[in-house]
């Protein structure tokens, strides 16, 4: 698809902690792993393009989404990011329909019951589980029709059998829409179901 | 002084205290969210400048004010030449009560602006949101009940208002409030009446006022409740 550049480039500098990453992933699925307080998500963020703190350069397939060298930066909402954060953060005052629909987006009714979310539409967040509103953050980030999905511990509520086959169907819906991921887990497994490029911070 | 009517005083007082909340509105909803959000320069000086008139003597503010907008006050040309009086008209009555109103207003409005997560704003970003979408879709609707929460404060503290206003309005038709009335009122000893009418009503209205505001906030912890089991 990017021919032979990298789809992702990664080169930054954390704030506080003043670490430098650099990284640039082969496979189309990069997992990120490293004790907590490293800056994973830190890192999803400034893919995201939501952390100005965060300095250096940003490339997906071959445009620079950041490069503090010269000032470019992409906003996050010219980006096309799906980023699920580690509280869902489902928007609180509008119902599960509206957060997945939340700007029209792709058809994602089919997703919904893929998910196994399909019968929570008209509830609100506060009154879903932990495992629930991880499941529709995810679908509404699906939704928005991203060209990345950044995931940051996007099973942790999920028992054992419903992580499994959420993490099927994405890798299977990931390949067929050919979007890349990066996602952050303390659960090994969920890197080797998803096939990621495991990266120790 | 022309015959009392205590349903206009009522009344005047109603206008003026309604006035005064949609003039301070869209003030309070700017300076809490960039209170709120934003770092910058002197941003101390300009909170302190809008939160002083909440422990200034309201008799004080009253005479700032009309160093700044009375006749011969700096604005005070200007204001002549728009054919403006601050003096025993209701312009000035409202905007002293305004300006008492509006730290508790803006208060409330920060308040409920940094009650809500920044993360939310981030997440409507990425879902392609601009800066302005996110503040209509997410912050403004997330904040709203706190701000309403405000307004109703700031109604009821306009409605109370007396210093300020005594200072820069005066005691006529167009500027007496409850508060005025009452005080004209103690003056004359045929009027012991009227003046318990005033205070019930008065403290109806501030009762009822501080019930609002009450279910509001609670409206608003509500709103942003994002676990009910926890």
């Amino acid at each position: 698809m990017a021919g032979d550049a990298p789809w992702l480039e990664l080169d930054l500098l954390l704030p506080i902690s003043a670490r430098r990453i650099a990284v640039t992933p082969i496979a189309r699925r990069l997992g990120l792993v490293g004790p907590s307080g490293v800056g994973k998500s830190t890192l999803l963020r400034a893919i995201a393009g939501v952390d100005r703190r965060v300095t250096g350069r940003v490339a997906f397939e071959r445009t620079r989404w950041q490069d503090s060298s010269d000032a470019t930066w992409v906003p996050p909402w010219a980006r096309g990011v799906g980023w699920v954060a580690q509280d869902a953060r489902l928007f609180p005052h509008v119902d599960v329909a509206r957060n997945v629909a939340w700007r029209g987006g792709k058809p994602w009714q089919a997703h919904a019951a893929a998910l196994g979310v399909d019968g929570l539409l008209d509830r609100m967040p506060r009154n879903l589980s932990g495992g629930e509103r991880q499941r529709v953050a995810l679908l509404r980030a699906i939704a928005s029709g991203p060209r990345l999905l950044v995931l940051d511990e996007p099973f942790s509520a999920l028992d054992r059998p419903m992580r499994e086959r959420t993490i099927a169907w994405l890798g299977e819906h990931c390949d067929v829409q050919g979007i890349p991921i990066v996602i952050v887990s303390h659960d090994e497994r969920d890197l080797v179901g998803l096939g990621a490029e495991i990266v120790e911070l | 002084m022309t015959p009392f009517d205590p349903l206009a005083t009522i009344r005047l007082s109603l206008v003026v205290a309604l006035l005064c909340t949609v003039i301070a509105l869209p003030i309070a909803i700017l300076l809490g969210w960039v209170l709120a959000r934003k770092q910058f320069f002197g941003k101390t000086l300009v909170t302190s400048v809008v939160m002083v008139p909440m422990v200034l003597p309201p008799v004080v503010t009253g005479l700032l004010l009309l160093g700044a907008f009375g006749r011969r006050g700096w604005f005070g040309p200007l204001l002549a030449a728009l054919g403006i009086e601050v003096s025993f008209t209701l312009f000035g009555a409202v905007l002293a009560a305004t300006v008492v109103g509006l730290p508790l207003f803006v208060m409330s409005a920060r308040a409920a602006f940094e009650a809500i997560d920044p993360e939310y704003e981030d997440l409507s970003a990425t879902l392609g949101d601009t800066p302005w979408r996110t503040f209509r879709c997410v912050t403004l609707p997330l904040a709203l009940p706190g701000i309403a929460g405000g307004a109703v404060l700031a109604f009821a503290r306009s409605l109370g208002e007396f210093g300020a206003t005594i200072v820069l309005a005066g005691n006529t038709d167009a500027t007496r409030t409850i508060s005025i009335a009452i005080y004209a009122l103690l003056d004359r000893p045929d009027a012991h009446a009227e003046v318990i009418w005033l205070s019930v009503a008065s403290v109806a209205l501030s009762l009822g006022a501080l019930v609002g505001y009450e279910l509001l906030v609670r409206r608003q912890r509500r709103r942003l409740e994002v676990d009910r089991g926890r």
